[in-house]
């Protein structure tokens, strides 16, 4: 697949990510406005007014351009609203960076957020069309629980096995979101009340699961050659990548559960277009789509950040811990942020504006070289999967 | 001239796996002394999937066999207004070119139905089930089953004669869509009953040829219990015992069917058989099993499963007696009619595309093969009789299924195709990859407005040896 990096390299020059969590006082108009105001105002000298164009990313909480023009009273714009189920927040960065890449516009901002808590459910409620009725109908943690017994036989581990690995996944990303003042759980939860905890899907329990939680978060790109005219410390986009899978996993018999290939095709895409060979140890941190933790664990694989069926031990090692040779989801991930379905690509995002301009607080990581953000909508079988590479050094 | 014979050509029976312990209702309502189980139809079966598997059990006992009819009866039909038979005609995968007849309501629809169905080739399948109030007489000592029958020539059972007496006697009256069935004093109706079967018995024997006293097997079924009991005292035990020997309560509109078929099983070529159904009055049909019984029998029937113990409480949710706090998750969404229709192959027959390109099963069909990408050369494949392993698999506690968890297992067929399902029957089951499973058609939900979402699941299949 043919998917060059951006002729016009772009930069992100503000951003801005509101508290996540259960925020029953907002609606999502506030969360838009907060996050979009928020954006522009950390960028030093622009206006609101100076925004060329805008994209839009929500699920679940309005539709066309206009979710975001009304409440923010803006007219005479360009806004697209996107959508790509919880990939959404990536898909509004990935269309804006290509934009100002092109030379249409100058200044742009992606926009996502999310008002989840008002639907009185536990879980998501997709948009369904009308069907036959014979569509599997299943959880959001019953697909990806279809994992543990894949893997687990894949790899001739126990289950039990791939829970401790689970476990530490949730430990280490509730024991980070307990530094982050944005996140929705900051508690720090030990290993044996994760363990206990009763299921709701196969091997998973609520601590496995990411949290239901209403945010926004904006981001205001420009191209790279303009980019200090913004910030004397952009972050500067060295990969954009989007695989939509066929969406046939879960009806051919080749398809092993515990693949996300949609993954794969989309960090080597990026890898290639950032110049990385070996992402192992060539990315310094990760945020990642930690949805349900044996997500986060198949992921580590995919991403070619541990050898297949190596993943596990390498979780359970510390290498993915926050002072681990590969820190992931140092900001708590979807696990402890909270996942507000539109904002959360951009939410990674933001981590890394953080991370590299060294704004992170006690989750610092030291000297970041290269940042990925992966961010995917779907189930295994029938995924779609954004990657973008992000550094503090230009392209 | 040579008369043709005619009457059954193949039959079968189905029983719900559910078991209620007659002494857990006892339990729970103070009512000591009840002993026994009895069957009760999973939370994702009602009349139209009970007859649905009874009549599968007997189509696949006669390979090729094309019915010009179906009839189907049942005292508690799925829907009104619109017909169960289609939706039972689709599930077996017969042809369109096929008349699909509802016999419902009454419990006497039953011997109207297979009456109907003696005069062509046909499938006829009874299904009932039965309760009430808790505690009633329908809920302690009713049964949840179906029966089926083929008819044709070659019969393994040769109609010989029958006959019948209506009468306008309300000995027990439900209105539709009541839970209770009421019924008059069991006293009023026993002899009136008793002179109808005489009456039937007599005439129908006469028309075969026979002696009331000369017919080897009696089948005497029906709602009104005292008046059943009274009228089998007539006759020698040793005839009514093959009707009653796989006794499991009374099955209302099936109840005439499954002692038949219990008849069936155990009658030696040449003997003569009379079934009566007494219900508003009573219907007598007399056969003569043929050499062909025997051979019929012998390449094997369904073998009968385990049973699966069933809770009363679980019963009483099920049968909406017991109004249980849901999952806060969304209203279960009912399938839309259009494109149920449209895809009426899949979804009721469950017809995949095997695709002449490459060979993989598209599961459900589709234009473009996601094997290998060719258009349009899907060709028909039934998977109904398919069995599949387990590829993975995950209990669903945030499922729309009435029982949690939801065992769901991602199945691949063997021949190839893949699809996700319920695994129905299998509460508590420890899944793991690679245990055998096959298809039965079953309920997903019932929607607020009333859309019964009938689908295909999987339940645990034991390997023959």
């Amino acid at each position: 697949m043919p998917a060059h990096a951006l002729r016009n390299p772009v930069a992100i020059v503000g951003m801005s990510c509101t508290r996540f969590g259960e925020l029953w006082d907002r609606n999502v108009d506030d969360l838009l406005v907060e996050a979009t105001l928020g954006a522009v105002g950390s960028v030093p000298g622009l206006e609101l007014g100076q925004v060329d164009a805008f994209w839009l990313g929500t699920m679940t909480s309005g539709v066309s351009g206009l979710t975001l023009t009304r409440p923010m009273n803006i007219a005479d714009r360009p806004v697209t609203r996107v959508e790509n189920m919880c990939a959404t927040g990536s898909e509004a960065f990935r269309n804006a960076c290509f934009a100002v890449s092109s030379g249409a516009y100058d200044v742009v901002m992606a926009v996502g957020g999310e008002k989840l808590k008002d639907f009185g459910f536990s879980g998501l409620e997709m948009p369904s069309v009308p069907g036959d009725g014979t569509s599997p109908n299943l959880s959001a943690p019953a697909m990806y629980s279809m994992i543990v017994p894949s893997y687990a036989r894949r790899y001739g581990l126990t289950e039990e096995q791939v829970k401790e690995a689970m476990t530490h996944i949730a430990w280490r990303n509730h024991a980070n979101g307990a530094r982050n003042p944005r996140a929705q759980f900051r508690k720090s939860v030990p290993k044996e009340v994760i363990a206990r905890a009763p299921a709701i899907a196969g091997r998973l329990s609520v601590f496995d699961s990411s949290g239901v939680a209403d945010g926004a978060a904006a981001a205001v790109i420009v191209r790279a050659e303009d980019a200090h005219k913004y910030t004397d410390r952009p972050l500067y986009v060295h990969g954009l990548a989007l695989s939509a899978g066929a969406a046939t996993g879960r009806n051919d018999d080749r398809y092993d559960y515990s693949d996300l290939p949609e993954v794969v095709n989309s960090s080597q895409v990026a890898y290639a277009q950032a110049g990385i060979t070996d992402p192992a140890t060539q990315i310094s941190m990760a945020e990642v789509h930690d949805c349900f933790t044996p997500t986060e664990l198949v992921l580590m694989e995919e991403l070619g950040f541990s050898p297949r069926g190596q993943g596990w031990k390498d979780v359970l090692a510390g290498r993915y811990d926050l002072g681990g040779a590969l820190p992931v989801n140092p900001d708590g991930g979807l696990k402890s942020f909270g996942h507000p379905v539109g904002a959360s690509g951009l939410r990674m995002l933001f981590e890394m504006w953080l991370q590299f301009r060294g704004e992170a607080g006690d989750r610092q990581v030291a000297n970041p070289a290269f940042g990925l953000v992966q961010n995917q909508g779907g189930s295994p079988g029938a995924l779609v999967s954004a990657v973008s590479i992000v550094s503090d050094r230009a392209p | 001239m040579t008369r043709k014979l005619t009457g059954i050509t193949s039959y079968g029976v189905y029983v719900p796996f559910y078991r209620l312990n007659r002494g857990d209702i006892g339990t729970s309502l103070g009512l000591p002394g009840l002993t026994g189980a009895r069957p009760v139809a999973g939370y994702d079966e009602d009349s139209t999937t009970l007859a649905v598997e009874a009549a599968r059990r007997t189509l696949r006992r006669i390979p090729g066999f094309a019915p010009a009819e179906l009839w189907f009866a049942t005292s508690r039909p799925a829907y009104l207004e619109r017909s169960n038979a289609s939706a039972i005609a689709m599930a077996l995968g017969l042809p369109e070119e096929l008349a699909a007849y509802d016999a419902g309501g009454a419990i006497r629809s039953g011997a109207g139905a297979f009456r109907a169905a003696l005069r062509a080739p046909a499938v006829v399948t009874l299904a009932d089930l039965r309760y009430g109030l808790p505690g009633s007489e329908d809920e302690l000592l009713g049964a949840d089953a179906a029966a089926a029958f083929t008819t044709g020539e070659n019969p393994v059972a040769e109609l010989l004669g029958g006959a019948s007496r209506t009468m306008e006697l309300l000995d027990r009256w439900r209105t539709p869509g009541a839970i209770r069935t009421r019924t008059w004093e069991e006293r009023f109706g026993v002899e009136e009953y008793l002179e109808v079967v005489q009456a039937v018995a007599e005439a129908a024997a006469k028309e075969a040829g026979l002696e009331p006293s000369e017919i080897d097997h009696v089948v005497i079924s029906g709602p009104h219990t005292r008046a059943v009991r009274e009228a089998r005292r007539r006759f020698d035990p040793a005839r009514l015992a093959a009707g009653l020997a796989d006794d499991l309560g009374y099955a209302g509109t099936a109840d005439f069917g499954v002692r038949l078929c219990a008849v069936l099983d155990r009658a030696e070529p040449g003997q003569s058989i009379l079934a009566v159904l007494a219900a508003d009055g009573a219907d007598a049909f007399v056969f003569r099993a043929t050499p062909e019984l025997a051979a019929y029998r012998a390449q094997g029937a369904e073998r009968p499963g385990g049973v699966l113990p069933l809770g009363y409480p679980d019963y009483l949710t099920w049968r909406g007696l017991l109004d249980r706090e849901p999952p806060r998750r969304p209203e279960v969404k009912s399938p839309a009619p259009p494109a149920s229709w449209r895809n009426m192959r899949w979804k009721f027959s469950f017809t995949a595309a095997r695709c002449a390109a490459c060979g993989i099963r598209n599961l459900p069909p589709r234009r473009i093969c996601l094997g290998c990408g060719a258009v349009d050369q899907g060709e028909p494949v039934a998977m109904r009789d398919v069995r599949g392993t387990v590829a993975t698999f995950t209990d669903d506690w945030l499922s729309e299924s009435v029982q949690l968890p939801a065992k769901v297992v991602a199945v691949d067929f063997d021949g190839g195709g893949r699809f996700e399902f319920e695994m129905t029957d299998a509460p508590g089951r420890e899944v793991a990859i690679g245990d055998r499973v096959a298809p039965v058609f079953r309920l997903a939900s019932v929607a607020s407005n009333d859309i019964r979402n009938y689908i295909w699941k999987v339940r645990p299949h034991e390997e023959e040896s």
